[in-house]
């Protein structure tokens, strides 16, 4: 038989706001235990909740960003139940009135687009964190992420593999840092996904049953997790076995998920509305203040860059994987036509990238500025350099070795452009070469190769390769 | 001296009759000879007390002295106050020292106020009459085998007793008013958002509300001067212009609109109640205010809301007593689920888990619907029965209490009976509603009976005039315990 996978993502992004949601104590990572909660978030007897506006402020934008209604009211509800981490005996979140309600997410999928709804995101607290390990036995508790701010988005299950899904949660990593609203430092948690799997017959309409697997901070640990699981329910099904609703934990260790909890011990977290905080009113005024201050989004430049440029959705979407980067390009391309704008684009996604990863920096740290670059790909549009001597450029232009055209000229790495002294090195070689000349007319097109291959040894790679071939071919088929 | 009022004591302070040091003493002394039988305070501390009096006398000579500069008062145990215990009349808080104070406690500290000590309560301001305070109960100072009401019984007969000139007070259904009523004082419970809830312990958010009890509406509004304000801690205080309670107290009640809800009249209302509250009225009808029929057609309703949304509140609140971070902790456990039950079945008593049993099962799922939010909707009934009524008059009067004080133990066996004494209070928390009572005569016993004044929203100032001018004309509030000197 024939298995569709069905994938809901519910993301945890931790709002980037300096204080808590609803106190004051700061939201900074790795204070030594309890140095960062307040008598609010411990839960001391008499504190109340005081709702952070930049929070508020955060999650208008995100809704705004996937084009969703933002609701007025929305509500604050108690979500009950016991643990040490959770100081209060109930997380402060949104319930039945989310702050913001639907939208949609474009993703990218390879070089194609897909739309994914989403259902609702909303905001809430973060509990502290039960230290298990250096107690002997006993368990400790750090209330320093006790209050933190996040924003759960919730999508439809609008994915069918896990690429999909990756693909969903990389767009949504992009979107929020795009937009301020969260660092997207995964490593430090700050954004995460649960993932809601499951499978059924192709065309079948019912959704299979679903597990829920928690807590997974990285993309690769979201791919492997939607993959064993995947292939886990099908083992299941086909075995015979139903499906039992449950959640579950990954293992990164073993690349398995295993069972947490089913529905049955599910808790009963007796939400309601929380009476200490006021229904959350936002005013015309106050959305249209942060409409007016959202920044063009990455569905917006990518589109942008491939009217103008003539880029394919792949390379848009490399150079708007964050803001930096497209404003970057924005930078290098200014004013170009569409063949420089290309190159800028290939140059900043091959080299420029490359040079990042390796030394694991930012495109806001780039040692070759915008405008360097672009210096370079004019030389490189105008022949005065070739791909491969903009290579040797690019390099010192790294290594500090000023513009591209004091390196040019430094090194002495202009192309020999001119026709006429390239036309007596050709027939030089011609001459020189009889017996590849004459493999060549017999049909061997290696021979070609090997021909440009001795004109560029003769001028010590500095020939214009195009104006190679093109003399070259000329006087072959003469 | 200890029989003076705030108003009377501000003067001695003023003209140097005495210190705040002498005055505390005195106080100090009075208690410390009669709280082993009246159980009014669950802490003292002299020398706190003292250290405060000085510090406002030395205000004083430095010429920085507010009206209400060194006199002393008593707060309520469930305001947070840094380096006093606050057990909220709980074991499960029996060694809770507050790190930090609570709003009221902040802005009475701030106008020079001294903190005689924190008096007894009902458990997390669970009760009707004192009796399920973890340190035992408060005996009324009219008669010492009666309650004084609760939940507020500690301050309110501190009060009555000459213990204190004043207290603070808590009330979520009553827990103001019916123990002024029972001990023969005056208390207010401001509109919903006067009085900021910051470093209140929580019981049902959404009704407490802090208020002064004291002997007569003067002091009231001296001291809701002092505790009303907005508060950016407590995101349901309201932000509105600081107004100065006392400034209609001169004001004639001629022409004053009385509403006299027939729902007041219900059976289970005492004779001697009743008999009392009728005179007041025509008392006012005396002082030139006229009287209109009113209906509140929900207010049967009140009480079962009241106990599906008070505990469904309460449960939630009281989720944070779990042993983990402060107070009580079972010695002895096995795990965390079992540290968890023995310390919350250690550490409350019956009424408070009955309350959490009952709003746990009231928000659970299944029950929701049926329960909650049909409370909701009912709630917001009741709430307009009452600006309906206030279409056709200005304050609405009538007995704050069914019964005068009952006798120790009389109702502790039957929660529906204890519940059953703030039928008369309860709407008004419901509606959030101000509401007031001040002494209006005695049974045939020697008990006292309160005249309950509710206000319409943010009318305090009025309802102080109305009971200021009831006050000038009478002398309820005037009449000592036995046994008090």
């Amino acid at each position: 038989m024939k298995w569709e996978v069905v994938i809901g993502l519910e993301t945890h992004a931790q709002l980037s706001t300096v204080s808590k949601i609803f106190s004051g104590a700061p939201t900074a990572f790795g204070a030594a235990p309890n140095t960062q909660a307040c008598g609010v978030d411990i839960a001391l007897p008499g504190v109340l909740p005081v709702l952070n506006t930049g929070a508020v402020e955060r999650a208008i934008r995100f809704g705004l960003a996937v084009g969703a209604k933002i609701n007025s009211p929305s509500i604050f509800a108690r979500k009950n139940y016991f643990y040490p981490d959770l100081p209060k005996g109930y997380q402060i979140s949104q319930y039945e009135l989310p702050i913001v309600e639907g939208g949609t997410l474009t993703v990218q999928v390879g070089d194609a687009e897909r739309t994914v709804r989403l259902t609702r995101a909303h905001l809430e607290e973060d509990a502290g964190k039960s230290l298990h390990e250096d107690f002997h036995g006993q368990t400790g508790i750090d209330l320093n992420r006790a209050g933190t701010p996040l924003l759960e988005i919730v999508s439809e299950p609008d994915m069918r593999s896990a690429e999909e899904a990756v693909a969903y949660a990389k767009a949504l990593h992009t979107l929020v840092r795009w937009i301020d609203v969260c660092d997207g430092n995964m490593q430090e948690g700050s954004f995460r996904c649960d993932a809601n799997v499951s499978v059924r017959p192709q065309g079948s309409a019912t959704l299979g049953t679903r597990r829920e697997i928690k807590n997974l901070n990285s993309f690769r640990f979201l791919q492997q997790a939607i993959e064993y699981e995947v292939q886990w329910q099908i083992g299941e099904i086909e075995d015979g076995r139903a499906i039992q609703q449950a959640t579950v934990l990954f293992d990164p260790d073993s690349g398995e998920t295993r069972m947490m909890r089913t529905k049955e011990d599910a808790h009963d977290y007796r939400y309601f509305p929380d009476p200490d905080l006021l229904p959350l009113e936002v005013t015309a005024e106050r959305l249209a203040a942060v409409r007016a201050a959202m920044p063009v989004l990455p569905q917006a430049r990518r589109e942008k860059f491939a009217a103008q440029y003539g880029l394919t959705v792949y390379d848009a979407g490399l150079l708007t994987a964050s803001r930096e980067l497209a404003d970057y390009f924005d930078a290098a391309a200014v004013g170009a036509d569409a063949r420089t704008g290309k190159l800028c684009a290939n140059w900043i996604s091959g080299a420029l990238s490359a040079r990042l990863n390796e030394e694991g920096i930012d495109i806001a740290q780039s040692r070759v500025g915008a405008s360097q670059l672009r210096g370079m790909v004019d030389r490189i549009a105008d022949g005065t350099i070739s791909g491969k001597m903009a290579k040797d450029v690019f390099d010192a232009m790294w290594a500090g070795g000023g513009d591209a055209d004091q390196i040019i000229a430094a090194k002495g790495l202009k192309q020999i452009s001119d026709s006429g002294e390239l036309e007596k090195i050709v027939d030089q070689v011609l001459a020189e070469n009889a017996q590849q000349m004459a493999d060549f007319r017999a049909g061997k097109e290696k021979a070609f190769n090997s021909l440009v291959g001795q004109v560029m040894k003769v001028t010590r790679g500095k020939a214009n390769p195009q104006q190679v071939n093109d003399i070259l071919r000329r006087k072959l088929a003469g | 001296m200890s029989n003076a009022t705030l108003k009377e004591l501000s003067l001695k302070l003023a003209t140097g009759a005495c210190s705040s040091v002498e005055l505390t003493h005195e106080y100090l002394n009075k208690i410390n000879r009669l709280n082993n039988d009246l159980g009014c305070f669950i802490t003292v501390d002299g020398e706190r007390s003292l250290a405060q009096a000085q510090a406002a006398d030395a205000q004083r000579s430095a010429g920085r002295a507010g009206p209400l500069t060194g006199i002393p008062l008593a707060h309520k145990d469930i305001f947070c106050t840094q380096g006093w215990l606050t057990t909220c009349g709980s074991r499960m808080l029996a060694n809770f020292v507050a790190p930090y104070d609570a709003h009221v406690v902040e802005r009475c500290s701030a106008a020079g106020m001294v903190t005689l000590g924190k008096t007894n309560m009902d458990e997390f301001a669970m009760g009707s009459s004192n009796e399920t305070s973890y340190f035992g109960p408060v005996r009324n100072p009219w008669h010492r085998e009666t309650v004084p009401g609760g939940s507020s019984g500690g301050s309110a007969a501190a009060v009555a007793a000459r213990l204190a000139p004043a207290a603070t007070g808590t009330d979520t259904g009553g827990s103001i008013r019916q123990p002024a009523a029972l001990t023969g004082i005056c208390g207010l419970k401001p509109t919903y958002g006067v009085v900021s809830r910051y470093g209140m312990i929580a019981f049902a958010s959404s009704l407490d509300q802090a208020g002064p009890m004291a002997r007569t509406a003067e002091d009231l509004g001296l001291l809701l001067n002092v505790m009303a304000g907005f508060d950016a801690r407590d995101s349901t205080s309201l932000d509105r212009p600081t107004e100065d309670y006392l400034r209609d107290l001169p004001r004639s009640v001629a022409g004053l609109r009385i509403g006299l809800p027939q729902e007041f009249l219900a059976a289970g209302l005492a004779p001697d109640v009743q008999r009392a509250v009728d005179a007041a009225v025509a008392e006012y009808r005396k002082l030139g205010a006229t009287v209109v029929d009113i209906s509140l057609p929900n207010m049967g309703l009140s009480v079962p809301v009241y106990y599906v949304l008070a505990p469904a509140e309460a449960s939630s609140n009281l989720s944070r007593f779990d042993g983990v971070r402060y107070g009580h902790r079972a010695a002895e456990y096995t795990d965390l689920l079992d540290m968890y039950k023995r310390t919350r079945a250690e550490g409350f008593g019956a009424e408070v888990k009955r309350r959490i049993l009952i709003g746990t099962y009231v928000l659970s799922h299944g029950y929701y619907d049926a329960y909650y939010i049909r409370a909701q909707k009912l709630r917001r009934l009741i709430a307009q029965d009452f600006a309906a009524a206030f279409q056709k008059c200005d304050v609405i009067m009538g007995p704050t209490s069914p019964t005068t004080a009952f006798r120790l133990g009389e109702k502790s066996a039957d929660p529906v009976q204890m519940y059953l004494s703030d039928i008369y209070t309860i709407a008004v928390n419901l509606a959030g509603l101000p509401g007031m009572s001040i002494p209006c005569g005695f049974d045939g016993g020697g008990l006292p009976v309160g005249l309950q004044i509710i206000g319409n929203y943010f009318d305090e100032a009025r309802m102080l005039n109305v009971a200021h001018q009831y006050q000038l004309a009478t002398d309820w509030h005037l009449k000592m315990p036995p046994g008090i000197e």
